[in-house]
C-alpha cells in the first residue's frame, strides 16, 4: 500500500514536470506565440500543392504512356492541359517571390475555378 | 498495486483534461509555450497508461484475485499467455487497452508530424485529448480494472472459446485498428478547427489510415480463422454483429484510402473525405460499443454492461460537433477542379466509394434494424445471412470488377479506343476463365462463376501493370528483370502496394466464392466401425478417447480419411470440458489440402455416453484461399506502408518555402 502510493506519487510528479517542461526550459522566452499562416502564406501553400500536384500528375501521365496504360490518343488530349496546370501554378507562384501577392491561377478554361465537392 | 493502477489512470485523467483545456486555449490564443505543455501531457497520459497497463498484467499474471477483473476472467489453471490475453479480454481490460493505445499512437502521431505540420498538431492535440478524456473516464469512474474484493480461492475462468491462440493476436489487431481511425480522425477535426483544409492532414495521417485499415484488415481474417477453428459451426463469418462491428469501419476507410488519391491528384472530394474519416472513426467506436455493451445478441459479446449510453452519447456529441464544423468550413472547402468524364479514374474512384459506402451502410442498417424493431414494434427482428448474401453480391460484385478497371483508366478523361486496348486481354482472360469454369460445372453458382470470372479480370490487369512496368523501368535503364521490378515497387510504393492488396482481395473472393457457392456438407449418427461419405472422402470412425489437460478434459473421436483408395491418414474430432468454467466447446477437426486449397472439415456435434457421435462433415473447396489472402494482404500493406523519404522532404521543404518554422 505505502509503496503503491510512494510510485503512484513518483509517476504524478514525473507527469506534472513533463508538462511544465516547456515553461521550465524558458521562463521568458523572446516570442511565445505560435506562428500562424497569413491570407499570402495560406495561398502560397495552395500555390505549392497545386504545383506538385500537376509535377506529379505529369510524371505519372509520363510513366503510365511508357508503360502502355495510356494510349497515345489519351496521353496526347491530357499532356497539354497538364503542362498548363503545371506552368500556370509555376508562374502563379513567380510574382510572390518578388514580393507581390501570387495571382490566383487560371483553368485550361481561362477561368478562376470553383464548386464545393 | 491497485491502488497504484487506479492512481495512474487518476494521473491519465488529470492529464488528458490538461491537454483538452491548455491544447485548445493555446490553439485558440496562439500560446507556444502552452501548446507544447499539453502535447507533454498527452505523452505523459501514454505513459501513465502504461504503467497502470502493467499494474493489470503483473495482477493477471500473478492471479491476484483481489483484484475483481482477475478473478472474474481468469483462474488459477489457465495458462500463462491466456491470463496475459485476459487484459483485453473482459470489458474493463479492453478499455484500458483501448487508452493505452491511443494515448500511444496521439502522442507518437504528433511527435512524427512535428516536423512539417506543427500548426495543424496544435489543433489535433485538444481532439486526441478529448478521446482521451472520454476513455479514461470510463476507465476511472464507470468500469476500473483496478476494483478490489476479499480474493477468492480461485477465478471464474474464461470463457472456453477465447482460450485459443488467435485470442493472442486477433484483438490487439482489431484494437489498433480501431484506434489507428483516432488519428485521421483527429487531423481531420484539427483541420476544421483551425482552417487549414489544405491537403497536409491527409498526408499527415495517410499512412496511420492505412495501418489502422491493414490492422482491422488482419485483425478480422485471424478472428475469420479463430472463428473456423473454435468456434466450431462450420464457418468462418456470420455477419454476426460484431463480426460486422470491425468490417463498417474497415470499409468506410477503404473508401478513404481510394478518395483520398482523387483529392490529392485532382483536388476534388475534399468535404467527402472529411466525412468518411468521421464516418470510420465514428464506427469504429460504434463498433467498441456493440462489443462492450451487450446491446445486441453475439457469439462474440461477452459482457453485458452500463457503458452503453456513454458511448452513444460520446458518439453522438463526436458527431455533432464534427459536422458543425464541417458545415462551418464548407466556403474554404470547395474543391478548385470537377469531375470531367463519367469515364475516368476519379470517377471509377467514386464509384468504388460509393459500391463501399453502399455496403458499409447496408451492414450498419442490418446492425441496428434489430434494435429499431424491439423500440418500435417491441420484437428484435434479426435480419439473417440472406439478408447480408444479397448485398455482398449486388455491391461486392461490382467493386470487385471496379478494382481491375480503375487503376487501369486515365485520370481526367480516357477515350474509348484507349479503354479498347487496355482491356483487351483481360476481358478476354476473363471469358475464356468462365466459359472453361462452366464447363467444368460452375455453372451451379451464377454468383460464384461471375465471382471467378471477374477475378481473372482483375488478376490479369495486375499481372499485366507489373509486367508493363518493369518492362518500362528496364527501359530506362534499371538493368535487370529483378532489379527493374524492385525498383518498380520503390518508386511508386503506394501504386504497386495496392496492387498487391488487390491481389489479395481477388484471391480472398475466390476463396469465399469457392467455400460458400460450392461447398457441401454431409451428417450422421455413427458408432465405432461405421463409415460415412462426402464428394470423394470416405470416413471411419475408429474410436473414442478421453484425456485430461491442464485447464480440460478433452474428449477425441478418431475418424480415418480416405480419398478413393487413398489412405489420408486420421483425423480428431471432439470437445473440451472446462472445469473451472464448467463448459463445453467443440473442438473441429480439419485436413487441409495444400494443393487444391480444399479442407475436409468434421465437427462431432453431439458425443453421447455409449460413445456414439453425431457428425457433420463439410467439404470446403478453396477456403484456403482466404489464409493465404491474407499473407498476400500484409505484403501488400507493408508495400504500402513504407515511409517514403522523398514525400517527408518535399513536405518539410514545402513548409519551409512558406516559412513554416522548424520545431522545437
Amino acid at each position: 500500500m505505502t509503496l503503491a502510493l510512494v510510485l503512484a506519487a513518483l509517476l504524478a510528479v514525473v507527469c506534472v514536470v513533463a508538462v511544465a517542461f516547456p515553461f521550465i526550459r524558458e521562463p521568458e522566452p523572446e516570442s511565445d506565440s505560435l506562428h500562424d499562416l497569413n491570407d499570402d502564406e495560406r495561398r502560397r501553400l495552395e500555390l505549392l500543392e497545386e504545383r506538385d500536384r500537376a509535377l506529379a500528375a505529369l510524371k505519372e501521365l509520363e510513366f503510365d504512356h511508357r508503360t502502355g496504360t495510356i494510349s497515345d490518343e489519351d496521353y496526347r488530349a491530357l499532356l497539354g492541359p497538364l503542362r498548363r496546370d503545371a506552368a500556370n501554378a509555376l508562374r502563379a507562384l513567380e510574382p510572390d517571390r518578388a514580393g507581390t501577392p501570387p495571382d490566383k491561377p487560371e483553368t485550361r478554361e481561362g477561368r478562376p475555378t470553383g464548386g464545393r465537392t | 498495486m491497485a491502488e497504484l493502477g487506479r492512481a495512474a489512470l487518476l494521473v491519465t485523467l488529470g492529464l488528458a483534461v490538461y491537454a483538452l483545456v491548455a491544447g485548445a486555449a493555446a490553439a485558440y490564443l496562439g500560446r507556444r509555450r502552452l501548446a507544447l505543455s499539453a502535447q507533454n501531457a498527452l505523452t505523459a497520459a501514454s505513459f501513465s497508461t502504461l504503467v497502470a497497463s502493467g499494474v493489470l498484467l503483473a495482477a493477471l499474471v500473478r492471479s491476484d484475485f483481489s483484484f475483481s477483473y482477475v478473478a472474474r476472467t481468469t483462474s488459477e489453471a489457465l495458462p500463462l499467455q491466456y491470463k496475459i490475453s485476459a487484459f483485453w479480454g473482459g470489458q474493463e481490460g479492453s478499455l484500458l487497452f483501448w487508452l493505452a493505445i491511443l494515448t500511444a499512437c496521439g502522442a507518437l502521431a504528433v511527435r512524427l508530424n512535428r516536423a512539417w505540420a506543427r500548426d495543424l498538431i496544435v489543433w489535433a492535440v485538444p481532439v486526441f485529448a478529448a478521446v482521451a478524456v472520454f476513455f479514461s473516464f470510463l476507465v476511472v469512474v464507470v468500469a476500473s480494472p483496478f476494483a478490489t474484493q476479499a480474493a477468492p480461492l480461485d477465478g471464474a475462468g474464461m470463457t472456453p472459446s477465447l482460450q485459443n491462440p488467435y485470442m493472442l493476436a486477433h484483438p490487439i489487431f482489431l484494437y489498433l485498428g480501431y484506434v489507428g481511425l483516432t488519428v485521421p480522425f483527429a487531423f481531420a477535426l484539427g483541420s476544421l478547427l483551425s482552417g487549414r483544409v489544405d491537403e497536409r492532414w491527409l498526408v499527415a495521417t495517410r499512412r496511420w489510415t492505412l495501418f489502422a485499415w491493414a490492422a482491422l484488415g488482419i485483425g478480422q481474417l485471424l478472428g475469420s480463422h479463430w472463428a473456423y477453428v473454435e468456434v466450431g459451426w462450420g464457418g468462418y463469418f456470420a455477419w454476426d454483429p460484431v463480426e460486422n462491428a470491425a468490417l463498417m469501419p474497415w470499409l468506410a476507410a477503404t473508401a478513404f484510402l481510394h478518395s483520398v488519391m482523387i483529392q490529392e491528384k485532382r483536388g476534388m472530394l475534399r468535404v467527402w473525405n472529411i466525412l468518411l474519416v468521421l464516418l470510420a472513426f465514428a464506427l469504429a467506436l460504434f463498433g467498441t460499443f456493440l462489443t462492450r455493451s451487450g446491446i445486441l445478441n453475439s457469439i462474440h459479446s461477452f459482457t453485458q454492461s452500463s457503458i452503453g449510453p456513454w458511448f452513444l452519447a460520446f458518439i453522438a456529441l463526436t458527431v455533432a460537433v464534427s459536422l458543425t464544423l464541417l458545415f462551418r468550413r464548407l466556403p474554404q472547402l470547395r474543391s478548385p477542379t470537377r469531375l470531367e468524364s463519367p469515364v475516368s479514374r476519379e470517377a471509377a474512384f467514386l464509384y468504388n466509394n460509393l459500391l463501399l459506402l453502399a455496403l458499409c451502410l447496408t451492414i450498419l442498417w442490418g446492425v441496428v434494424y434489430p434494435i429499431l424493431s424491439e423500440a418500435v414494434r417491441g420484437e428484435a427482428v434479426v435480419l439473417g445471412r440472406a439478408y447480408y448474401d444479397f448485398f455482398l453480391r449486388i455491391f461486392g460484385l461490382p467493386l470487385l470488377l471496379l478494382m481491375g478497371i480503375g487503376p487501369l483508366i486515365a485520370w481526367r478523361r480516357a477515350s474509348l479506343q484507349s479503354l479498347l486496348t487496355t482491356f483487351r486481354w483481360p476481358t478476354l482472360v476473363a471469358l475464356v476463365s468462365g466459359v472453361v469454369l462452366l464447363t467444368l460445372g460452375a455453372g451451379s453458382s451464377i454468383p460464384g462463376l461471375i465471382a471467378y470470372t471477374f477475378a481473372a479480370f482483375v488478376l490479369t490487369t495486375i499481372v499485366l501493370e507489373f509486367a508493363r512496368g518493369t518492362r518500362a523501368r528496364m527501359a530506362l535503364g534499371a538493368g535487370s528483370w529483378s532489379g527493374a521490378f524492385f525498383s518498380l515497387l520503390t518508386r511508386n510504393r503506394r501504386r504497386y502496394g495496392g496492387y498487391v492488396v488487390h491481389a489479395s482481395i481477388v484471391i480472398l473472393a475466390v476463396g469465399i466464392a469457392g467455400s460458400s457457392a460450392f461447398d457441401s456438407v454431409a451428417e450422421a449418427r455413427l458408432t465405432r466401425g461405421d463409415s460415412m461419405s462426402i464428394g470423394d472422402y470416405t470416413l471411419v470412425y475408429q474410436s473414442l478417447d478421453e484425456r485430461v489437460a491442464s485447464n480440460a478434459t478433452e474428449i477425441r473421436a478418431t475418424l480415418g480419411v480416405s480419398r478413393g483408395d487413398r489412405d489420408l491418414g486420421t483425423l480428431e474430432a471432439g470437445k473440451n470440458a472446462y472445469t473451472v468454467e464448467a463448459q463445453l466447446s467443440n473442438e473441429v477437426g480439419i485436413r487441409s489440402d495444400l494443393l487444391t486449397g480444399e479442407d475436409l472439415f468434421v465437427i462431432a456435434e453431439q458425443v453421447d455416453p455409449d460413445g456414439t457421435v453425431y457428425f457433420r462433415v463439410f467439404v470446403k473447396p478453396l477456403v484456403n484461399l482466404i489464409w493465404i489472402a491474407g499473407f498476400v494482404f500484409v505484403l501488400g500493406s507493408l508495400i504500402a506502408l513504407w515511409p517514403n523519404a522523398r514525400e517527408q522532404r518535399r513536405l518539410i521543404q514545402r513548409s519551409s518555402e512558406i516559412g513554416l518554422p522548424a520545431t522545437r
